[in-house]
């Protein structure tokens, strides 16, 4: 085992989903006893590369082979992975709440004596784990009087309980402070020292420069270059190129903008995690949009985009902090949905099936939903008016469908984005946030969402559109606000925004050296 | 094929529905040497099934929002019990004796609505500690004790309407009743045909709405004659007339007023509904209030026709209710569901359990039937659903369209769509 120094190697892995290439022969070579992160957008496919390698993705669903400890290997789920000493913790982690430590780490896997499990033996076992990952707590505590980065170190503390052999970890520090990363890096370093291989996806490039031996480059689903510690081959600047270097296609429509004056301003907003008390997700943030103009917001998932928008959209996010939203220079307050709507901002949300339609309803139906009242007369709803507003968006957002009376579920992709899209433009808003109004939607209806967005800028409207896809942001925006970490980091003006310079300021990264 | 889609589609599924329920009746009616489409025994049915038809109102709305009502037989015995002794011990007016009911149910309403709604206990807890809390209520304040009640709240429960003008043959009022009946589906016809020109230009061929409203008029014509020519002094029961009133009103309010398309919204997609403005605390808030005056004023006709208001009252009501729901094509997860179809759904059990009275089956083999058609109604839905078939429950119960197979070309899931009872019971 030890006479190769070569712990993991993937070749030409290829996945696909029905209409999507999510790997596209991705290979990568992971030595016994390094940290190797991989980097890439999102989208870039390093979750889909590191479910195939899990056993999440069985064999024989993707091309290609997997060499584990010199042997190909071909896990059927991830109980067979697990076996083989290959661990996988989750950005999401997947501890119970309710049970204590001990039992979370013998989670089915519990040590057996005579008559049952034998807690004595599962509660000694803890107790040197926990003693392992540098956590002070007692096997006995409850999952959840624990914070974010102790639960991180349980569950280290689990797949080492699992005899690990290489662990992967999936965005350990996306939800942690700075305080808890430092530690769990120190962690990662302190198994290296030891022997344990991992595999490391983060957006923290910071992170990975400090911590990584080598890096493997994903960008839309292919290899682009491995990078190596040791031949000095990492520091940020160079991970950015590698993740972004593609070029602007002509993929969006010709647009001149006509900008007018700030309508839209929100200064000062504070907002706090609507379950975890203390933690801010939106930290004295402002920022203002004017008629016309169409407004971006990057940042890595996480970073506290979408609290933005959906606190600011009549509080349907967290806790109320501070800051003021000004709407052509009055202030006002939208406590409620209702509120936003009637003050004219609309909000289209980032996953359309769970937070946007109701599946259960026909199109002309969901159309109207965003304002009822406008297909009303002496309170009793017109379904005629509905059908005829339907009608309206069907045609001008070509939407395809035979009928506005057919149900919502049974419309492809982009056809439900469009519905989805009319429902907020038939509330008649002047300020739209969209986000991510183009994901899991095909490269024609982006194309259309991108044209229907520059004619709601012609219309004196203003739009902010959330994305996680930089080439989205930079050829579709005016003006750019990054956010990380639930800060405002920077505002760049369309000529002078770069995916370089975005990533920079939306991953907390130092500013670039001067030349 | 097409021509039959054009009679049974679009807006048009309850008269499926009815034919349905129809085809049931000529069964039984058949199987039982005709003793079953007579004058009485019609009067029967609406008389002994009215007071579970009118919680059946309440529990689509409730069942659609994503709730469920369990205490509506203890909430309708313990209204039972206050008003008639209201009525004999404080004297009170019967009509005062109605008001007082109505609003004891408003207030137990506004109790559990406010445990749903802004407390977050689900409905099931809730109502089922409303359940054991309301019987409770109703044998301490009655003692235990059955007490009667006036003539007036009799009338409500088993009376029938007055015999006026020349003789028909038949009981004028009922005629009348049957007549607006008829002035009422052609109505409706003749603005459907109206609103498909305004809408698309294309008009509806004649005959399809002959075919359509033919049959309709025809059940319609054979209902009223049944029940006008009775004994004299019966009539189309007022019971029956305060189910009508409640499914046209509920009809409405659940299809043409905003509130109504908000019940759909929670129960269809909550995270959607809050974020298109929808007040899910209100709305759940509003259905469990309005549950629990529904099951007021059944408590009230009930107590009316069984003369006297008992301790054991509204025993299993809540099933019955339930069980009607689900047969008229109401989802477990919320969202699908109407009254009309409630209403049926509640009349093909009380057809049923009528039916097989009728032809001598005990009522321990009655019930095993009606769980079997429960059961056999749902499980077709299931099937249907999962093969992503239409089902014909679906296609008949429901005005409210469902699709199949969710996710386009982008999303690899194929799953049973939220609202299907398929899916229910895969999250279980």
């Amino acid at each position: 085992m030890t006479d190769t120094p070569v712990a993991l190697e993937m070749r030409s892995i290829t996945k696909t989903f029905p209409g999507v290439r999510a790997l596209d022969e991705v290979s990568m070579t992971v030595q016994v006893g390094e940290i190797h992160a991989i980097c890439g957008e999102n989208g870039a496919g390093k979750s889909t590369l590191m479910k195939i390698l899990s056993g999440v993705y069985p064999a024989g669903t993707y091309e290609g082979q997997v060499v584990y400890q010199g042997e190909e290997v071909r896990f059927k789920d991830i109980k067979a992975s697990e076996r083989a000493g290959i661990v996988i913790i989750h950005q999401e982690l997947a501890l119970i709440p309710e049970l204590s430590i001990t039992e979370n780490l013998f989670l089915g896997n519990e040590p057996t004596g005579t008559v049952g499990i034998d807690w004595g033996a599962a509660r000694r076992r803890a107790t040197e784990l926990i003693a392992r990952v540098g956590l002070t707590a007692s096997p006995d505590e409850q999952i959840k009087n624990l914070g974010v980065g102790q639960q991180q170190l349980v569950e280290i503390a689990r797949a080492l309980s699992k005899n690990v052999r290489l662990l992967i970890l999936d965005e350990p520090t996306s939800a942690l402070n700075e305080e808890d990363s430092e530690h769990l890096l120190d962690l990662l370093r302190g198994l290296r020292t030891k022997g344990l291989t991992s595999i490391m996806i983060s957006h923290k490039l910071n992170e990975i420069a400090a911590i990584a031996d080598s890096i493997t480059v994903l960008r839309d689903g292919r290899t682009v270059e491995t990078l190596s510690a040791a031949g000095g081959g990492i520091d940020e600047d160079r991970i950015i190129r590698g993740m972004v270097g593609r070029s602007l296609e002509a993929r969006f429509p010709d647009h001149t903008p006509t900008i007018g004056e700030t309508f839209f301003e929100v200064s000062g907003w504070t907002v706090e995690h609507p379950q975890v008390p203390g933690r801010l997700v939106c930290k004295s943030s402002s920022f203002h949009v004017r008629r016309g103009e169409i407004v971006g917001f990057a940042g890595i998932m996480g970073a506290g985009r979408t609290e933005l928008a959906r606190s600011i959209f009549g509080r349907s996010y967290g806790r109320h902090l501070a800051g003021q939203i000004t709407i052509d220079g009055t202030p006002v307050t939208l406590r409620t949905v209702q509120q936003a709507i009637d003050h004219k901002v609309a909000y289209v949300p980032e996953d359309r099936k769970v937070q946007g339609l109701n599946l259960l309803d026909t199109i002309a139906d969901t159309i109207v939903a965003s304002d009822l009242r406008r297909i009303t007369r002496y309170r009793v709803l017109d379904p005629e008016a509905a059908v005829r507003a339907a009608e309206g968006y069907r045609t001008s957002l070509n939407i395809k469908t035979p009928s506005v009376r057919e149900g919502v579920a049974k419309l492809s992709g982009g056809n439900q984005q469009k519905v989805l899209l009319g429902k907020w433009m038939f509330s008649e808003p002047d300020l739209l946030i969209l986000d991510e109004p183009t994901r899991g939607v095909d490269v024609g209806a982006k194309y259309e969402i991108y044209g229907l967005v520059h004619r709601l800028a012609d219309a004196g409207k203003g739009v902010v559109v959330i994305s996680s896809e930089l080439p989205e942001l930079l050829g579709l925006c005016d003006r750019i606000y990054t956010i990380f970490e639930g800060r405002i980091t920077g505002e760049l003006d369309r000529s002078e925004a770069t995916q370089e310079s975005l990533m920079r300021l939306m991953t907390g990264t130092s500013p670039a050296p001067t030349h | 094929m097409t021509s039959l889609k054009e009679v049974f589609g679009g807006g048009a599924r309850q008269f499926g529905m009815v034919f349905a329920l129809v085809a049931l009746i000529i069964v039984f009616h058949v199987a039982t040497g005709g003793k079953v489409l007579t004058p009485t025994n019609v009067q029967n049915i609406i008389n002994g099934n009215s007071y579970v038809l009118i919680l059946a109102i309440g529990m689509v709305l409730v069942i659609i929002a994503g709730h469920i009502d369990l205490s509506v037989g203890s909430v309708a015995a313990v209204v039972g019990i206050i008003v008639a002794l209201a009525i004999r011990d404080w004297g009170i007016p019967w009509w005062l004796g109605i008001v007082l009911g109505l609003a004891v149910g408003a207030v137990i309403g506004a109790w559990q609505g406010f445990w749903v709604a802004y407390v977050g206990i689900p409905g099931f807890i809730t109502t089922l500690a409303g359940m054991m809390l309301f019987r409770g209520a109703n044998q301490y304040i009655g003692k235990s004790n059955t007490v009667p009640v006036p003539a007036e709240i009799q009338f409500l429960g088993a009376g029938y309407l007055p015999e006026w003008g020349p003789s028909t043959g038949l009981n004028n009022s009922t005629l009348l009743l049957g007549l607006l009946a008829v002035a009422a589906v052609v109505h409706a016809e003749v603005r459907r045909r109206q609103s498909a020109q305004r809408l698309g230009g294309e008009s509806i061929a004649p005959w399809v709405s002959i075919a359509r409203l033919g049959p309709l008029v025809a059940v319609i014509a054979a209902a009223t004659f049944l029940f006008g020519s009775g004994r004299v002094g019966t009539s189309f029961p007022v019971s029956g007339v305060i189910l009508v009133v409640l499914v046209l009103v509920y009809g409405f309010v659940s299809t043409r007023t905003i509130t109504g398309r908000h019940v759909y919204a929670v129960g269809g997609n909550k995270i959607a509904a809050s974020l298109s403005g929808v007040n899910i605390r209100r709305t759940n808030f509003l259905v469990m209030m309005n549950m629990s005056i529904l099951a007021a004023l059944a408590g009230i006709v009930f107590v009316g026709r069984s003369t006297a208001s008992g301790p054991f009252d509204g025993t299993m009501w809540e099933l019955d209710a339930i069980a009607a729901v689900f047969i008229g094509g109401a989802a477990v997860s919320g969202g699908v569901g109407t009254v009309i179809g409630s209403l049926i759904g509640g009349l093909v059990m009380a057809v049923l359990n009528n039916g097989l009275q009728l032809m001598g089956v005990g009522s321990d083999s009655t019930q095993m039937i009606k769980g079997l058609v429960l059961l056999a109604a749902v499980a077709f839905d299931v099937y249907n659903k999962v093969q992503g078939k239409p089902s014909i429950i679906g296609l008949l119960m429901r005005s409210r369209r469902q699709s199949e197979i969710p996710g386009g070309p982008d999303g690899p899931e194929a799953g049973p769509v939220k609202g299907s009872k398929a899916d229910t019971l895969a999250r279980r």
